[in-house]
């Protein structure tokens, strides 16, 4: 083996407990463990079951996000959950953490929100981990260059009891985005271009390292919403090297080292990127000039293309699948091939998900719409990602905004992104959307999705219709900045 | 879990590409706290209208899908959220195989916990044994996991690749939650010259 790592090597080193042989995967040690309400309850029975404690509380944190509505809070500060079977799902979430001594921010505590969103922001989140979750989207915290992963409910058991899992080690592969971006290009813009031009699948067994001078100069929210979508491209994983961004991000948050501590993690932080000269399995570029924003047209993340493209053509694809699979999903978008999206009407507009519900988001969409109206007949849903985010909007102004503006501001929780809590499309409504998933029904049966940015999302509420958020950005930038 | 062993059955055709796993169990299902009964909520938007009776033409409501223990999928099966309830939705319905040309990772994963083959096969094989299964419904394959092979209806037989920690599991019916339990000794090593990184309790 040379003696030159990856990123992903480093970490992967580090948390072996017994290295893969010909017949048996590795074991891997999970230094923090994210448990939510919807992917947690059979693995607790399990381990009633088995008679098996929680190994390692301290290390495990719960949250409440999935199911849970976003509507005002009653009189008595709670906010009421309608639906029976959520309330009995949330209230064994109580129970199982009571039980096995798991921290859990409660619906309604000051601390709750997307499970993908509270682990950055408590500071738990941080270079070097292994992190694990019952959510395909723990590539989030990749972000920070913690190798982080979704896994499934057995899997969840596994932690829980042994703080380890059996894993088989993925491959590597490169993706380098170079370049500037241009005004009214975000991160999420870069993600979707990326998805667009690897596929869904193109990811599939690999975890990707996301370099490049793009990539350094992003913020670590934007480098989030980046990770975030890596299983998107079917990658379990995705990292970015953590460098002084990463550092000052986590600096002084609650669960960061502090004094000495600090200095000897960032040390030792520092050694964690890729050395020069290792290689990957796979290597991808792309240039962030070139760059358009992204919107999809289909019904997964992979059917995207610039905002001003044309809606491709079925006849245009060779393989009988592929094309039986692109004409379903323009039935069921309702979409013409070779027309433009730019000017389809819309029913929707939803702020929110964890790709894009943290602060900046909320920033960068509230400047964009200051002054501006939600076009008549547009529903405009904005969900930041946890109440500390949606506290901290509030001290700066942008409920104030948002609500000016004809927009709906809510609780924190996943919402529309997954529509289990009553946050829904009805059928055949099309919706822009922040979040990450444009599946058939993702957001509400029958309902229909096009991914894209905040801005794009803002662009789009104003005009009432799919609309570029380069025309927007250009008009309102200069006049405010917070 | 019980020990795998060699069967044969009739084969269920939806060779759509990039079947999610919010198709094959919608989210709406996931508000359950324990693992059974998805079985009637697998594909629900695809299988039933609004008012919740059957869509005849959707291929699992056909009388020749009934009883069908494997079923015929597009490239990149199961891909999108980790949620096990897709597995224990397809198991649920009496699915014990999925054979495709490609699986997403998270799903193959959960699959294999819980019984469920993942039978990759080339784009070939794949496209050849479409053929057959369309133009005849009664054709019957063959999974034999411990020779790794898929006999098709023509008489060929394929190998098809499995993890070997995996089969030797199914096979044998080893529980993987006690196989890692068994290595307290290492775990407990690693721990005590790894310090915690973490204390959640202090940010809670
Ligand atoms: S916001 Fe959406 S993608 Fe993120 S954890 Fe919640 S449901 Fe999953």
């Amino acid at each position: 083996m040379s003696s030159s790592r990856t990123l992903f090597q480093k970490i992967w080193d580090r948390h072996v407990i017994r290295p893969e042989t010909s017949e048996t995967p590795a074991i891997l040690y999970i230094d923090l463990h994210l448990v939510h309400e919807v992917t947690s309850p059979q693995a607790f029975t399990e381990l009633r079951t088995r008679g098996l404690t929680v190994r390692s509380p301290d290390q495990t944190i719960a949250t409440m996000d999935h199911s849970t509505p976003t509507t005002p809070r009653g009189p008595d500060g709670r906010i009421p959950v309608s639906d029976a079977q959520a309330a009995a799902q949330l209230q064994q979430l109580v129970q199982n953490c009571a039980e096995f001594g798991i921290p859990l921010f409660e619906l309604g505590s000051e601390k709750q929100g997307i499970v993908h969103v509270i682990g950055p922001e408590r500071g738990l989140t941080q270079p070097g981990m292994t992190i694990v979750c019952g959510d395909s989207h723990t590539s989030t915290h990749g972000a920070f260059g913690a190798l982080a992963f979704g896994i499934g409910t057995s899997e969840v058991g596994h932690v829980l009891a042994t703080q380890c899992l059996i894993q088989n080690r993925p491959k590597t592969m490169e993706i380098r985005v170079d370049g500037e971006l241009h005004p009214g290009v975000t991160a999420k813009d870069i993600i979707l271009a990326i998805i667009a031009q690897i596929g869904i699948g193109g990811g599939t067994g690999y975890v990707i390292e996301y370099t490049g001078s793009a990539i350094r100069s992003l913020s670590m929210e934007e480098r989030m919403t980046i990770c975030n979508m890596s299983i998107e491209g079917g990658a379990r994983a995705g990292l970015i090297a953590p460098d002084e961004t990463t550092f000052e991000y986590i600096r002084g948050r609650p669960g960061a080292p502090a004094g000495k501590e600090w200095d000897r993690a960032v040390a030792d932080w520092r050694e964690l990127k890729t050395d020069e000269g290792a290689t990957y399995d796979a290597a991808v570029t792309l240039n962030a000039d070139e760059l358009r924003p992204m919107i999809t047209y289909g019904t997964n993340p992979g059917m995207g293309m610039p905002i001003d493209g044309t809606v491709p053509n079925p006849a245009d694809v060779a393989d009988e699948n592929q094309r039986t699979g692109l004409e379903r999903a323009l039935g069921y978008m309702g979409l013409a091939a070779g027309k433009p999206l730019l000017g389809n009407p819309i029913d929707v507009v939803f702020i929110g998900s964890c790709t894009n519900s943290r602060i900046s988001d909320l920033r960068s969409a509230a400047q964009a719409i200051r002054g501006r109206k939600v076009a008549p007949g547009v529903r405009m849903m904005v969900v930041p990602g946890s109440q500390l985010v949606k506290k901290q909007a509030e001290a700066e102004g942008l409920r104030e905004i948002f609500e000016a503006a004809g927009a709906e501001w809510r609780e924190a929780g996943c919402s529309m992104c997954i529509a289990m809590n009553g946050d829904q499309l009805a059928p055949g409504e099309y919706a822009v959307s922040t979040s990450n998933r444009n599946f058939e029904g993702r957001q509400g049966k029958g309902g229909r999705t096009f991914l894209a940015s905040p801005l794009t999302a803002v662009a789009s509420a104003v005009k009432g219709c799919v609309s570029d958020a380069r025309e927007l950005t250009e008009e309102v930038r200069p006049t405010w900045n917070p | 879990m019980e020990p795998i062993e060699s069967f044969t059955s009739r084969v269920v055709l939806l060779p759509a590409e990039n079947v999610d796993t919010d198709q094959i169990i919608p989210a709406r299902f996931l508000k359950v706290t324990d693992k059974t009964g998805l079985g009637d909520a697998l594909f629900s938007d695809w299988r039933y209208n609004a008012d919740g009776s059957p869509k005849a033409d959707f291929v699992l409501n056909r009388p020749e899908s009934m009883g069908a223990q494997v079923l015929f999928a597009g490239d990149n099966f199961g891909c999108g959220s980790s949620r096990e309830h897709a597995p224990w939705a397809l198991v649920g319905y009496g699915f014990r195989a999925v054979i495709s040309t490609f699986f997403a990772d998270i799903f193959r994963n959960n699959s294999l916990k819980n019984g469920l083959l993942p039978i990759t096969v080339s784009p070939d094989v794949h496209q050849a044994l479409q053929a057959r299964l369309k133009n005849d419904l009664d054709a019957e394959v063959t999974i034999d996991l411990a020779e790794q092979a898929l006999s098709l209806p023509d008489g060929g037989t394929v190998e098809f690749p499995i993890d070997p920690f995996a089969k030797h599991c199914l096979l044998n019916g080893v529980d993987q939650f006690a196989f890692l339990l068994g290595e307290e000794d290492a775990i407990r090593e690693y721990e005590e010259t790894h310090p915690p990184r973490v204390q959640t309790s202090k940010v809670a």
